[in-house]
């Protein structure tokens, strides 16, 4: 048997892990957990359930968490973001996505999470089981604060994203960027550059140590491609990239592309999306 | 990305060595802790040779002394946290162990808790903020939508991710003055791999084609079709 750990049944990384957990051949069941986010019993009511079967988790944050502390109950190897499994040989990501690692694991019983995107989702309608850990005293989330987002769609949720990079200049050159967001009902998201040269809050930023999105579009302003900003937005369904540099990594990675001063276009592509509304 | 001949690592004869975005942060949150509270700040790497210029960098951003675990092979995860549980075991008492998320390059997503189940420590990840006060640490964790927020005894051990903190720049007399930190190294030997990296290889179809809607501001009216085809505009 594999057992999946899942956030929510309709969890779409989640759903991502069910493929994975399907593709190991044997008999699949699905859990999710009750109560207060605590992961040391979390992963306690999980590793009950499993008996000796595999088990395997979404590659979320949650994911990854509660899957380390099975494995380090269960003192066995724990491979994450695997993108296939092939017997005791599997592939995992690295460097957010951006290498692959083929790697032998020795270990009778397989502790895995899915990359994300890397599986189709299983199509829903499985019994998903719902665990109630034991909590003691373990540690547990006691409180929990949201950020005042103003009303604006956040950058993990937005269906567009425009995003800056080196190529913006400044702080206030974001504004043609907030413009044109705004008409689009879109997240202003950045690189790893601008959140480091102090010109955004480090929440705005995109990238294999930011924020993760998978918009239906992203806009690339200005964005050169580090494999670090690439490891953030790669979800995306459809990448456009505006560059004034015809040999920018991030038109290898693009959909669509306009080359030029990301300062003349945001504003023209602006001017007739505004046109275009009336 | 170039990969080495034999596939093992990255190509780095014409790269530089640089600390993890999240581990740097670490450091950071551990030197603005001890300056606001007194204490000690000690930098511990598992690494190559190479590694001790990142010690040295910490230092500069304030780290006291160092360790290095002197590995020139990449070690798993469990291998890695049984080398810095027995580093760590020689340190007692300290009152946080701080770690990156999960490492750049490796992402196993795992060794800060690992070793926190062989110490008995309580262990929270991801934190975008901490506070350390009465005994008592307050961690907020990234999550979708906002922060979850635990409360800890100390000791305890935390996984932060970038964005906890805006790293400084070392200053140059703080560079000078990492110089003569003390720094300790011990060879770590290799055990048996439990997940073996047998090779390493570039994702394929990873490039794509763009289609040129144009250049300069003339290519506005054709990206805004592409927008209403991709029904977001």
């Amino acid at each position: 048997m594999t057992l999946v750990f899942m956030e929510a049944p309709d969890d779409e990384l989640s759903r991502q892990a069910l493929t994975l957990a399907e593709s190991l051949g044997a008999e699949v069941r699905a859990v999710s957990v009750d109560g207060p986010y605590a992961p040391s019993a979390w992963a306690a009511a999980i590793v009950d359930a499993a008996g000796d079967a595999d088990i395997v988790g979404p590659g979320s944050d949650r994911g990854n968490e509660v899957l380390a502390h099975v494995a380090a109950q269960l003192d066995l190897p724990f491979a994450a973001n695997v993108t296939e499994v092939r017997g005791d040989e599997l592939t995992r990501i690295r460097w957010g996505g951006t290498l692959l690692e083929e790697a032998r694991l020795h270990s009778p019983r397989k502790l895995l999470t899915a990359a994300p995107f890397a599986f189709a989702p299983s199509d829903g309608g499985r019994e998903v089981a719902t665990l109630s850990p034991s909590f003691g005293d373990a540690v547990r989330v006691v409180d929990h604060v949201s950020p005042e987002t103003g009303g604006k769609v956040s950058l993990a949720d937005a269906k567009v994203v425009v995003s800056g990079g080196r190529g913006v200049g400044s702080a206030e050159g974001f504004a043609i960027l907030e413009e044109l967001a705004q008409l689009l009902d879109a997240a202003v998201g950045c690189s790893r550059v601008v959140t480091s040269a102090g010109w955004r809050p480090h929440t705005d930023q995109v990238g294999q140590t930011g924020t993760k999105v998978s918009p239906d579009l992203y806009i690339a302003c200005g964005i050169s491609g580090a494999t670090q900003h690439i490891a953030g937005c790669k979800g995306a369904k459809k990448l456009l990239a505006i560059n004034a540099d015809r040999e920018a990594t991030i038109f290898a990675h693009a959909d669509y592309a306009v080359i030029g001063d990301l300062h003349e276009i945001v504003p023209a592509i602006t001017a007739e999306l505004r046109k275009a509304k009336g | 990305m170039v990969l080495t001949p034999d596939a093992q690592a990255l190509e780095t004869k014409h790269l530089g060595f640089t600390i993890s975005p999240h581990e740097e942060c670490g450091v950071e949150e551990a030197v603005r802790i001890v300056e606001a509270q007194g204490g000690e700040v000690v930098v511990l790497t598992l690494g190559p040779e190479e590694a001790a210029e990142q010690i040295r960098d910490c230092m500069a951003i304030g780290a006291d002394r160092g360790i290095h675990l002197v590995s020139s092979e990449e070690l798993d995860a469990q291998a890695t946290a049984s080398a810095i549980v027995d580093a760590v075991r020689e340190e007692e008492p300290f009152d946080l162990l701080i770690f990156g998320n999960e490492s750049a390059d490796a992402g196993n997503y795992q060794v800060g808790i690992r070793v926190a189940y062989a110490l008995g420590l309580p262990v929270v990840t991801g934190l975008k903020a901490l506070s350390v006060d009465g005994g008592r640490a307050r961690c907020e964790q990234e999550v979708p939508g906002g922060r979850d927020v635990y409360d800890v005894p100390l000791p305890a051990v935390v996984t932060v991710k970038e964005g906890i903190n805006l790293p400084r720049y070392p200053s140059v007399p703080a560079k000078l003055r990492a110089k003569s930190k003390p720094l300790a190294s011990k060879v770590v030997g290799r055990a048996a791999p439990r997940l073996e990296k047998l090779r390493l290889a570039v994702p394929e179809g990873a490039r794509k084609q763009a289609q040129i809607l144009g250049e300069g501001p003339a290519a506005a009216p054709r990206v805004v079709e592409v927008m209403r085809e991709l029904g977001v505009a």
